[in-house]
């Protein structure tokens, strides 16, 4: 059981940022995310795209946003659940929470913050009637522990970074590689697109255009998948599918935690940015109220105040003074970092 | 002055939203729909990087053109027709006027 003052779902800008106030009021935080990075929607969606309206940044790259979060909340030792999905919250007796992951990591403490954004992404799934037989029987929405496919023949789909990245990686590690994707063009790097045409050229990969997979053989496991083009259905004896589409964020969980929700968010009073359960705060853009922007600078402001009833929370007997950095500096902790699980 | 244009909207259900819209507030399709409160997510928040904003464009004469970030987009999307757009990738200007768009079944 992983202990700490705040447990905070989503490890975006807005969950990073409050590990950094809370750490001012000498609370400990942990994140947890489903996805195996910090950063949520920059690392994932858009990690080189500029944002200009972070004060003092007259312009910062999405992922450099994420890096300057992660140093400046670094002192207070945050630690992470990362590749996890939180999945339900439980109340004890003395008002604290355990919340429990997809994968059973369970955590305590008596504050939890939701910054989960849009939600947990998930991956976006191909609309093949009979997927859900073959998932871990040979498709897979995400390469796990790539070892374990070194050296097998498969098909790729997709014509993102990601789905050019592994099909460059599998083919250089003597897999023979199927690329299927619907265009021509790809969505990936050009530099990776110039790789896995050379790797194609040397016989190591197979780039089907303007095709997809439609079908889905196999008994139990996959055994084939179906090409499908304009000009014709091709049939190719594979175990192993990784349709690489990119995740989306989805809700999930988060819907059935008795939290009041309107539109896909969580309703909060703006004077602490709690939730209609005490001791469950929502910042950032999963929280919704009168005159709610969705925006980076908001959830910081956000996630500001609620730190504030936390401490409150958490030391029922003090009262807490604002004390001002340039004053004080940062006194980050001095002991090691909680246990960090990550799960990839 | 603001000159506001007639668009149609179809959601999911098949109902007929139509909307006047000014054309000099900068606006795109997605947020529009947004603004009225229609099923439509602009999870990427109008960077044509998710196509949850994807709409079938009914009145043939406005398809206009798809951007090359829109076109890979929507190489990787789900249910994409001939008529496919990305609502975000559409500018809302006055050679829209009689706009009718149905948004496409949302990824599930």
């Amino acid at each position: 059981m992983i202990k700490t003052d705040i447990i905070i779902i989503g490890a975006g800008p807005v969950g990073l940022f409050a590990v950094f106030e809370a750490g001012l009021m000498k609370l400990r935080c942990h994140l947890i995310d489903a996805i195996p990075q910090p950063g949520g929607q920059l690392s994932e969606i858009y990690p080189k795209k500029p944002i200009y309206d972070i004060p003092g940044y007259p312009s910062v790259l999405a992922g450099e946003l994420v890096d300057k979060l992660m140093e400046q909340a670094a002192p207070f030792k945050p630690g992470f659940t990362l590749g996890e999905r939180a999945d339900s919250i439980e109340r004890q007796d003395d008002g604290s929470f355990i919340v429990t992951t997809s994968k059973g990591t369970q955590h305590h403490a008596p504050v939890i913050m939701i910054a989960g954004g849009l939600g947990s992404f998930e991956p976006r799934k191909p609309l093949i009637s009979n997927i859900g037989e073959f998932e871990e029987k040979g498709v897979r929405y995400i390469v796990k522990d790539p070892d374990q496919f070194e050296g097998k023949d498969m098909v790729i789909s997709g014509g993102g970074d990601s789905a050019l990245d592994w099909a460059i990686y599998f083919a250089e590690k003597g897999s023979f590689v199927h690329l299927v994707h619907r265009s021509d063009r790809y969505r990936a790097h050009k530099d990776s697109v110039s790789r896995a045409q050379e790797l194609a050229a040397a016989g190591k990969m197979k780039l089907h255009t303007f095709a997809e997979v439609k079908e889905l053989n196999g008994d139990d496991d996959l055994t084939a998948v179906v090409i499908h083009t304009k000009e014709a259905n091709t049939t190719v004896d594979t175990e192993l599918w990784f349709p690489l589409f990119g995740l989306s964020p989805k809700l999930g969980p988060i819907g059935d935690w008795g939290l009041d929700i309107e539109k896909n968010a969580i309703v909060v009073d703006t004077f602490d940015y709690q939730t209609n359960r005490p001791g469950v705060f929502a910042i950032g853009d999963v929280n919704t109220y009168p005159g709610k922007l969705k925006l980076i600078l908001c959830g910081f402001h956000e996630a500001t105040l609620a730190v504030q009833t936390a401490y409150n929370i958490i030391n029922p007997d003090k009262k807490f003074t604002l004390k001002y950095t340039t004053v004080q500096g940062v006194q980050g902790f001095e002991d090691e970092q909680p246990k960090q699980t990550i799960t990839s | 002055m603001s000159l506001d244009i007639n668009i149609t909207v179809i959601d999911r259900e098949g109902t007929e939203h139509e909307f006047a819209v000014p054309t000099d507030m900068n606006l795109n399709l997605m947020e529009v729909c947004k603004g009225y409160d229609l099923p439509v997510a602009g999870i990427c928040g109008g960077m044509a990087m998710c196509a949850s904003c994807q709409v079938y464009i009914l009145t043939e004469e406005h398809f206009g053109e798809r951007n090359d970030d829109e076109q890979a987009m929507l190489d990787e999307a789900y249910h994409v027709e001939e008529n496919s757009r990305l609502g975000c990738q559409i500018p809302i200007t006055a050679e829209l006027n009689g706009l009718k768009v149905k948004i496409a079944p949302e990824e599930q």
